[in-house]
């Protein structure tokens, strides 16, 4: 059977921009009901506190004011569910209220709510609540919250610890270590980030007394997730009676994955007040009760020989939880970090092991990449610690200790699902030879010699995504409390016209183009006859959402199982409107002929037509051409690559000017290579970012520094220089298209590429590890301290 | 609070209306006109997700109150293109993969329309260093950068500049 393909593989321009180029997208805020009301809300100030009590009778008096809610009211609604617990071990499970009552444990702790007329209204009446509150000391990092004598944030959780989790052996790893030639230690601190998505969150409820019914609009990327959530663990109400809408989403890079108490706040104020409440944060709330990312303490230890071979790997993590777990906090830092530590490299022995830990801060949840950043992160700074030590070339290094590419599937020896296919140092060769590696090591050599600082970082990734199966990923395997199978429908209306439904809800990703592409060809039609619809639970099959870079992995191979049905069921009624048999009709050029004449022919429209109007089907065949596919996938897909960043750290000011940049990605087989590249150029400044700029400060008490734009570093178009991308391929076979997923790659990769090149231009001066992010500041400190010492060693 | 009575044309059509003084205009725009392609992604003046163009210049519409816009002349992103037409602009973003999740991406195109009607022929630094007030986290600058070339190479092309 041969397939015309035409769309896949193209860089087909995207059909979402022509509503976002014009101004006429409808993201959350640009939706406006009937008698729409507005809802604000009173965070916390304190990091951690006593409520003493709460006065709103002022707030409730002012005019335009229709309700003020406090936890006394909500006392019905359950705390927000945690989906996701560590698997295989003990967690002190601790969650939201949606407002809380008797005790706030991080600044941005909601506790009350002002629905009014208006949201400037709402405001101004958030001001005449008072809260009594009782200070108690708080803590903010997650090692120090460990020891003895921390402030506790939950009875249930001494010293603060949610779970002590563990992968690999430890036995063989400390032997390892033991008969070690040379073993090397580093103290890694992978620092909070704020994910930043430009638009912020918020919800609309909408209650209907007559029916029971809510409908939820919100700034999810999850909306099926939401409403089982938000029926059976929050609201208490039947799962056919909530309906959840995410339109247009304005960015997400995880944050807007999990369950907020907004949702519910919306949808309970709602049902009070018999009107549509409507909630948008503004952006010092969405950064102080927003989820953020990473915040790993990391000690981290590295055995090997003194030619290079890496015999060891020994991790003891404190992740930062903040004070509650978010939806799937627990996780991240266990499944997705914890089994991808080492890498890309074949380590005979790996010990991890990961405490979670509960601080005054807000909820730590995945961020673009969530894990495998910091997996990545680590395993990369330590394989350049150990190229130092054994004075040997990083690149040498690395090629001597990758996975070779016969031993696919690879067990990683920490309970990770088998890499599915590698072609690491293929990746890395065509790395090396695009930036002119070794050109760059001699020029590094004469810059050195002048007294510049030149240097140039390597980081070989592989992360996980696509993350499956349920088996696997599940209450008894890694904790995950549902199944992660992606949905999709798709049907072929009477005049021919497509229209698929994805279960994934895309909030930038461009999927109305990629899985246009496939389905236009797998039913040879043009790509504007198909239509993507997501976001809206309502008639649509349950899905998982979009994060994790699965959405193409998995949501487009239940596409393309939908499509296989139909083109199942088509070839049948060819057969029956050719008058052949079955086993004569065959798929060629986009459309079903008789073998042996390929002037007799039917279309997909010509037999949708057919099968819509039913006057002639074959015996026993249903009506319409309209097919639904659950598809849980037997493994996840592992994308690799190797990125090079070449820096030059001015000594004068301690600034960092990325030279250049040169990324070399292998995600499998691409559907669209524009996107999968812009997906990439977003995901290396995420990661690039954590390297340079970006840090998500709480003073020792608990208050939140960088609670805005102007505090927090995001990057501007002038701090960057232009990425230069390529490609290797080596297709998976995890799914019929082969490919593997792009969303976080560049992410995952670039953060250890700047972080190794600007310690290896800082090398000369017997800088060793600086922790991120490396902002001039604390480059240009390092080198005064060191030229000082120098100075004095002299 | 005492309403006020302000005059604004907006996209070549007049608006009379009485608003609270402390209106901000971009709420102006977005609730009172229903023009809601302009965004708000901050409360800082930081992203510039409201940028538009006001008698003839680039502004942040959050850091404007609407009666401070009283009789003056506006441009959203809704009154870019021209008879059904794209504004180069917007064909620019569009062919150039300038935006993911679009949010940003009004303000982006208000930013470089004002760029390019100071200067038609901007240098690739100098395109950058414009965008220094507006931010965007899905695309890492490449392709917009990338969207405003086109588009000025495109302006140079077809139309003297807009400088009009």
């Amino acid at each position: 059977m041969t397939t015309a393909t035409t769309f896949v593989g193209s860089s087909v321009k995207r059909v979402e921009d022509p509503e976002f180029i014009t101004g006429s997208g409808t993201y959350l805020d640009d939706i406006k009901l009937p008698g729409m009301a507005h809802m604000a809300i009173l965070h916390s100030p304190h990091a951690h506190a006593r409520i003493r009590g709460i006065d709103t009778s002022k707030a409730q008096q002012h005019p335009g004011v229709l309700a003020v809610f406090t936890g006394k009211d909500t006392a019905g609604i359950n705390p927000l569910p945690c989906a996701w617990q560590a698997g295989g071990v003990e967690n002190h499970v601790n969650t939201p209220h949606v407002l809380a009552s008797d005790e706030v444990r991080y600044v941005g702790d909601a506790v009350a709510v002002v629905v009014a007329e208006d949201p400037y209204t709402a405001r101004d009446a958030l001001e005449l609540i008072e809260v009594d509150y009782e200070p108690l000391p708080a803590v903010v990092d997650p090692e120090k919250a460990t020891q003895e004598g921390a402030p506790q944030l939950h009875e249930n959780a001494p010293n603060n610890v949610c779970m002590r989790w563990t992968a690999g052996n430890q036995e063989a790893t400390d032997r390892a270590f033991e008969q070690a030639e040379v073993v090397v230690k580093q103290r890694l601190v992978n620092q909070r980030l704020i994910p930043t998505a430009m638009e912020t969150r918020g919800a609309i409820g909408s209650y209907n007394p007559g029916t029971g019914e809510f409908t939820i609009w919100m700034t999810s990327q999850a909306p099926h997730v939401m409403k089982l959530l938000l029926a059976a663990f929050v609201l208490n109400v039947p799962e056919n009676k909530i309906r959840c809408i995410s339109p247009d989403v304005g960015g997400g890079f995880g944050s807007k994955i999990f369950c907020y108490a907004d949702m519910a706040l919306v949808a309970f104020a709602s049902r009070q007040l018999g009107r549509p409440v409507k909630y948008v944060e503004d952006r010092t709330e969405n950064y102080q009760w927003t989820t953020h990312g990473r915040d790993h303490v990391t000690y981290a230890e590295i055995a090997g020989t003194r030619d290079g071979r890496i015999t060891g790997l020994r991790v003891r993590t404190y992740a930062n939880l903040g004070a509650y777990l978010s939806t799937i906090a627990p996780g991240i830092p266990t499944t997705l970090y914890g089994r991808m530590v080492p890498g890309v490299y074949k380590i005979p022995a790996t010990f991890v092991e990961v405490l979670g830990v509960y601080t005054d801060t807000a909820m730590v949840d995945a961020y673009r990449g969530a894990g495998r950043p910091e997996a990545a992160y680590l395993i990369e700074r330590m394989v350049d610690l150990f190229a130092r030590e054994v004075g040997m070339d990083p690149a040498e290094v690395r090629r001597r200790n990758f996975v070779p590419p016969n031993e696919f599937p690879h067990d990683n020896g920490v309970g990770m699902l088998p890499y599915d296919s590698g072609e690491y140092e293929k990746a890395l060769n065509r790395a090396l030879e695009l930036s002119g590696y070794p050109e760059f090591r001699r020029e590094q050599e004469e810059a050195r010699r002048q007294g510049r600082l030149l240097g140039v970082g390597l980081s070989s990734y592989v992360e996980v995504c696509g993350v499956a199966p349920s088996a696997w990923i599940g209450l008894n395997g890694q904790g995950w409390g549902a199944g992660l199978w992606e949905s999709a429908n798709v049907r072929v209306h009477l005049t021919g016209k497509a229209v698929v439904t994805t279960g994934t809800s895309p909030h930038g990703q461009g999927h109305a183009t990629t899985f246009a592409q496939l389905v236009a060809d797998e039913l040879g039609v043009p790509m504007e006859d198909v239509i993507v619809e997501h976001g809206d639970t309502q008639g649509t099959p349950f899905g998982f959402g979009t994060y994790g870079s699965r959405s193409l992995a998995v949501g487009g191979s239940a596409i393309l199982r939908s499509t296989a049905k139909i083109r199942e069921k088509a070839r049948k009624l060819a057969a029956h409107m050719l008058e052949a048999s079955e086993e004569d009709v065959v798929w060629e050029n986009g459309r079903f002929t008789v073998r042996g004449s390929p002037e007799s022919a039917r279309t997909i429209p010509e037999i949708a037509l057919a099968a819509a109007t039913g006057y002639s089907l074959p015996e026993g065949m249903e009506p319409y051409l309209d097919e639904t596919s659950y598809y849980d996938p037997p493994n996840c897909t592992f994308p690799f690559g190797t990125h090079v960043c070449m820096v030059e750290v001015d000594r004068d000011t301690g600034e960092t000017r990325l030279v250049r940049y040169v990324a070399v990605d292998d995600v499998g087989n691409v559907i669209n290579p524009m996107i999968v590249d812009g997906q990439l150029h977003g995901g290396i400044v995420q990661g690039v970012a954590q390297a340079m700029w970006e840090q998500g400060v709480y003073t020792e008490d608990g208050q939140l520094v960088t609670g805005s734009l102007m505090d927090y570093a995001l990057p501007k178009a002038s701090m960057l220089p232009n990425f230069e991308l390529d490609r290797t391929v080596t297709p998976t076979n995890v799914n019929a298209m082969g490919a593997k997923g792009a969303g976080e790659a560049g992410t995952i990769a670039a953060t250890p590429a700047v972080v190794n090149a600007v310690m290896d231009a800082l090398a000369p001066l017997g800088i060793r590890h600086l922790d991120m992010p490396l902002a001039p500041e604390k480059v240009w400190h390092a080198i005064q301290e060191r030229s000082a010492s120098q100075k004095e060693e002299r | 609070m005492a309403k006020q009575e302000i005059r604004v044309t907006v996209n070549g059509r007049e608006h009379r209306s009485e608003v609270e003084p402390r209106l901000l205009l971009v709420h102006y725009l977005r609730d009172v006109l229903g023009l809601t392609g302009t965004h708000i992604g901050c409360d800082t003046s930081q992203c510039g997700a409201c940028t538009i163009i006001m008698d003839g210049q680039s502004v942040k519409s959050c850091t404007v109150f609407a009666v401070q816009a009283d009789g003056s002349q506006i441009t959203t992103i809704e009154g870019l293109a021209k008879d059904g037409q794209l504004h180069p602009l917007q064909e620019g973003f569009w062919e150039e993969h300038g935006l993911q999740c679009g949010f940003c991406t009004p303000g982006m195109i208000m930013s470089a329309y004002d760029l390019l009607q100071r200067n038609p022929d901007p240098t690739e630094a100098e395109i950058r260093e414009a965008l220094e007030g507006n931010l965007c986290r899905c695309t890492g600058y490449q392709n917009i950068v990338k969207a405003i070339q086109y588009a000025a190479s495109r302006v140079r092309e077809h139309e003297p500049v807009a400088a009009s």
